[in-house]
This record gives C-alpha cells, sequence and structure tokens, in this order.
C-alpha cells in the first residue's frame, strides 16, 4: 500500500499531473502518425526532425530569443516538408537525406552552444535537450493547455483524413493517378509530425523521439492483421506505455525518457512473442 | 471523340527526350498493348496518360465521358506494400477514394462497390484476410479489383503478370480478357509479346521503330517490313 500512497502524494503536486498529461498526449499523437511513418520508411523522421529542432533551439538560445518556439516550430515544418515531398525520384534518397540532415543539424547546433554559449553549465544543457531529463517535470500551465489544443487538433486531423491518410500511405501513385490530392496530404502530414516532434522534445529529449513514433506501430504489426486494428493497437499500446513508464520513472527516480522507451522495449519483446505464437496455431 | 487520344506527345525526363512525336488513338472497348524494349519509355508513358508526368510537349486528350482521375490503375507493386498490414476490405475500398474529395468517409454505395468487385475478382473468402498473407496472384487481383472501384471505363495495367507462375498469368489474362468483354477499355504494359498479340485489339509498338495499329496490321507489317521483334522476351 505504501507504494500507493507514495504515488497518491507525488500526485498531490500539479507538476506531476502536467508531466502524465503531456505525456499521454504526445505518445497518443505520435504512435498515431508513427504507423504512416514506418510504412513509408520514414522511421528515422523522427529521430532526423528532432535533431533539427536541437539545432534550432541551438540557434534561438544564441540570438537570445526568449521564446525559442518562435524559430524551433517553423524551421521543424519546413524541414519535415523538404524531407517527405522529396519522395521517389531525387538525387538523394528518402533515407540519405534524414540522415544528412540529422547529423548535420546536432553538429551545426552544438557547434554553436559551445562557441556562443552565455550558460555556465553546458553539458549539462545539451544533456537535457538531447534526453529530455528533467523539462518534463517543469511544465507550465500554458504549456499543459497549448499541448491539449494540439493533440486534439492532431487527433481530429488524423480522424478526419484517416481513410486518404490509408490510400497514400499505400500506394501513393495510384492515389495521386485517381485524383487524390497527394501533395496537400503529405504536406499535412509532414506538419504535424514537425508539431509532435517539437512537443516531444520536452518529454524524452531529441535522441529518444524515434522510440516514440517507431516501437507502439512496430508492435502493434507483430500482431495484428488490418490498418484500423495496428492503428488502434499502437494508440492504446503507446498511451499505456506512457503511463507506466511516467510512473514508474516518479516512483524510481528514473530519468523520464529512457524509462518510456524502456517499457516500450519492454511491450514490443512481447508483442513480438505473440505474434510468432499466434502466427504459429494459425499456419 | 475518342476516349483517349495522345497528339504529338514527346516524352522523357530529366530533359531527355525519349519518345518523339507519339499519336495514337484509345477507342470504347479496345484492348491495347504497349510493347517495347526496357528503357524505351512504356512506364513513362503510362505515367504521362495518368497525369503523374507531364509530358515534354503534346497533349493526352480523354473524351467520352472519361475524366483522367476514372482510369483505373494497377501498378507495379512495390516495396512498402510487401508487408503493409491491412485486409483486402479496406485496401480494395481504397480505390474509392478519388470520388470522396474532402468526404472523409466512404458511403454504403461506396461499400457495396467494393464488395461487388472483391465478388468479381473471385476472392471474396479472402475479403477480412491480410493482404501480405496472400500470394501474388491472390495480391494482384486485389489491386485489380481496387482499379475497378476507380473506373468504370478505363483500365491502365502495368505489367500485370511480372512474377506471377504461368498458370496464374493465363488466369490473369482470361480475367482481364473477361472484363474488356464487359466493355472495359484495357490498355496494357507487357514484356510479353505473345500474349499481347493472342488478347490485344491493338498494338503499340515503342522504341526504335513505333508503330500502332491494330493487331492484325502489326502481324502483317512485321511480316512485310522485318521489324526488329525478339519473340517474348524483349
Amino acid at each position: 500500500m505504501s507504494l500507493l500512497n507514495n504515488l497518491a502524494l507525488y500526485f498531490e503536486y500539479p507538476f506531476v499531473r502536467y508531466a502524465l498529461i503531456v505525456g499521454i498526449l504526445i505518445s497518443l499523437c505520435s504512435s498515431l502518425l508513427g504507423v504512416t511513418l514506418v510504412l513509408k520508411r520514414f522511421s528515422f523522421i523522427g529521430d532526423g526532425l528532432s535533431h533539427v529542432a536541437f539545432g534550432a533551439m541551438a540557434v534561438a538560445a544564441v540570438i537570445g530569443l526568449t521564446d525559442d518556439m518562435l524559430l524551433v516550430l517553423p524551421v521543424t515544418i519546413i524541414s519535415a516538408v523538404l524531407l517527405l515531398s522529396t519522395g521517389q525520384n531525387t538525387r538523394i534518397k528518402g533515407d540519405a537525406a534524414i540522415a544528412m540532415i540529422s547529423v548535420g543539424a546536432l553538429a551545426i547546433g552544438y557547434l554553436l552552444m559551445n562557441l556562443f554559449s552565455t550558460s555556465s553549465n553546458l553539458s549539462g544543457d545539451v544533456c537535457t535537450t538531447l534526453f529530455g531529463s528533467t523539462s518534463i517535470l517543469t511544465l507550465t500551465q500554458t504549456e499543459v493547455i497549448l499541448c491539449i489544443v494540439l493533440s486534439i487538433v492532431v487527433v481530429l486531423a488524423f480522424v478526419f483524413f484517416y481513410n486518404k491518410i490509408f490510400c497514400i500511405t499505400f500506394d501513393e501513385s495510384f492515389a495521386r493517378a485517381t485524383g487524390t490530392n497527394v501533395n496537400l496530404y503529405n504536406l499535412l502530414i509532414a506538419v504535424i509530425i514537425a508539431v509532435i516532434i517539437v512537443l516531444a522534445m520536452h518529454l524524452v529529449g531529441s535522441l529518444l523521439i524515434s522510440a516514440l513514433v517507431i516501437f507502439p506501430s512496430l508492435s502493434a504489426m507483430r500482431v495484428f492483421k488490418s490498418f484500423k486494428s495496428v492503428t488502434i493497437c499502437s494508440a492504446v499500446l503507446s498511451v499505456l506505455c506512457s503511463s507506466f513508464g511516467i510512473i514508474t520513472s516518479i516512483l524510481a527516480g528514473t530519468p523520464v525518457g529512457s524509462t518510456i522507451v524502456a517499457v516500450d522495449i519492454a511491450a514490443f519483446l512481447v508483442f513480438s512473442v505473440v505474434g510468432k505464437v499466434s502466427g504459429g496455431i494459425r499456419k | 471523340m475518342s476516349l483517349l487520344t495522345c497528339q504529338d506527345l514527346c516524352l522523357g525526363y530529366d530533359g531527355k527526350e525519349i519518345l518523339h512525336n507519339l499519336n495514337f488513338k484509345v477507342n470504347t472497348g479496345d484492348y491495347l498493348c504497349i510493347v517495347g524494349e526496357n528503357g524505351s519509355g512504356k512506364t513513362t508513358l503510362m505515367k504521362t496518360i495518368l497525369g503523374l508526368n507531364q509530358p515534354i510537349s503534346g497533349k493526352v486528350l480523354t473524351g467520352d465521358g472519361l475524366n483522367q482521375n476514372e482510369i483505373g490503375y494497377l501498378p507495379q507493386q512495390t516495396v512498402v506494400q510487401k508487408d503493409f498490414p491491412a485486409t483486402v476490405r479496406e485496401i480494395v475500398l481504397s480505390g474509392c477514394q478519388g470520388h470522396c474529395g474532402l468526404r472523409p468517409f466512404y458511403t454504403k454505395e461506396e461499400k457495396l462497390l467494393a464488395a461487388d468487385n472483391i465478388e468479381k475478382m473471385g476472392i471474396a473468402a479472402l475479403t477480412d484476410r491480410c493482404y501480405r498473407e496472400l500470394s501474388g496472384g491472390q495480391q494482384q487481383r486485389v489491386l485489380l479489383a481496387r482499379a475497378l472501384c476507380a473506373t468504370k471505363k478505363m483500365l491502365l495495367l502495368d505489367e500485370p503478370v511480372s512474377g506471377l507462375d504461368p498458370k496464374v498469368t493465363s488466369e490473369m489474362y482470361q480475367l482481364i480478357e473477361k472484363l474488356n468483354k464487359e466493355g472495359i477499355t484495357v490498355i496494357m504494359i507487357s514484356h510479353d509479346l505473345n500474349a499481347a498479340l493472342s488478347y490485344a485489339s491493338h498494338i503499340l509498338h515503342i522504341g526504335n521503330n513505333v508503330f500502332f495499329g491494330t493487331k492484325k496490321e502489326y502481324l502483317a507489317g512485321n511480316l512485310q517490313n522485318g521489324f526488329e521483334m525478339k519473340g517474348g522476351d524483349c
């Protein structure tokens, strides 16, 4: 019982409640789009974009912007649009483009922070941005409200465009040929994923964001056979894993981001086994 | 007015021209086979007809009440589709997407249409199966059913039998022939000249020698002029 009492005590603090709310919402949003991104072979886009956001954050810090969102969000959205719109027929293929932008932004960001930083604890700052260690526990009420509003927008957009997203994920050229406005929906997906990533940097930091995007959908794909069930399962799974991870990290005092990812990995292993076993029975 | 007219079409990509001044017409009920060597521009031509590529010059005109987005398209399989978690029903239904505009969900009629087309392709028993668990021939039938959801008039098939074994290949050809007899105009890209000659009504041969005409004319012209032909493997 002492564990529950302990938990109840922690939940007296608003910052713990905020962390849980934001964590659940972000993991819900990222898992919804994760299915599409994994299937479109863009698993690494979360990583790439979060490094871009890291670079932009460094630039914002250097030029002394008080609200770094003003710079980070547009830069990340533009990169997302560029990455997702390149498609099949470019000279630099999708994975190489992502890798290039990802390491490039990381290096430049760190370089700028190192050269111009005013903070006394540089490595601490960098570590926080990369692993999101404490920032989720320092969220303000405005940030939480912003996050709630954006999450509602993302979920509604996903439900509204669900069939279109399925169509262009499965076969882009068919969709284009039969009159679906593929460019528009690709743009939409790019913008949504950029927004999610900028939000999620608070939660798990820029190194671990990919985990939120890919693990729930990969786990769901081990077991389920239809697009709808995979999407629903990955959303539910992601929310459960994040809640469990956040609560564990609060009780055990572990870093939030890496605990969530560890829980996601455990879930993936369980689902892989379940998928193997149930697949074996069917055959 | 023909269903589809290509007028003085010049095609290419990256500024390189690969097809020059192509002219042909497709009328309702035709079965046109596009043959030619690798790299002769078959797929580029198909993409231009579908409006995915812009021609360098010339025009693709549609007539007889056919809109460019009403052409059913059977693309070659992509890597992405090989392990795609989706049921047959979901995939066939997505063929109706082109008519939806901004409407977010499918109507009852569209669901019925999808079910009809699944039935027509003889894969009703597989409706709730996962696409990635099906055999190559079954997957092609699913994609054909999807293409039928997008059109009532014209089908464009991009090498519909590549990777299929001989038995499934001939079943596929019979299925396509049946659709053609039911009044759907078919344009097919094929490597398989023998099949083209036994099923098609018209032949478009592109490459060094460009030829367009009925199958009879093609066979006659072939004997007289000695067109370069390498049988079924070209």
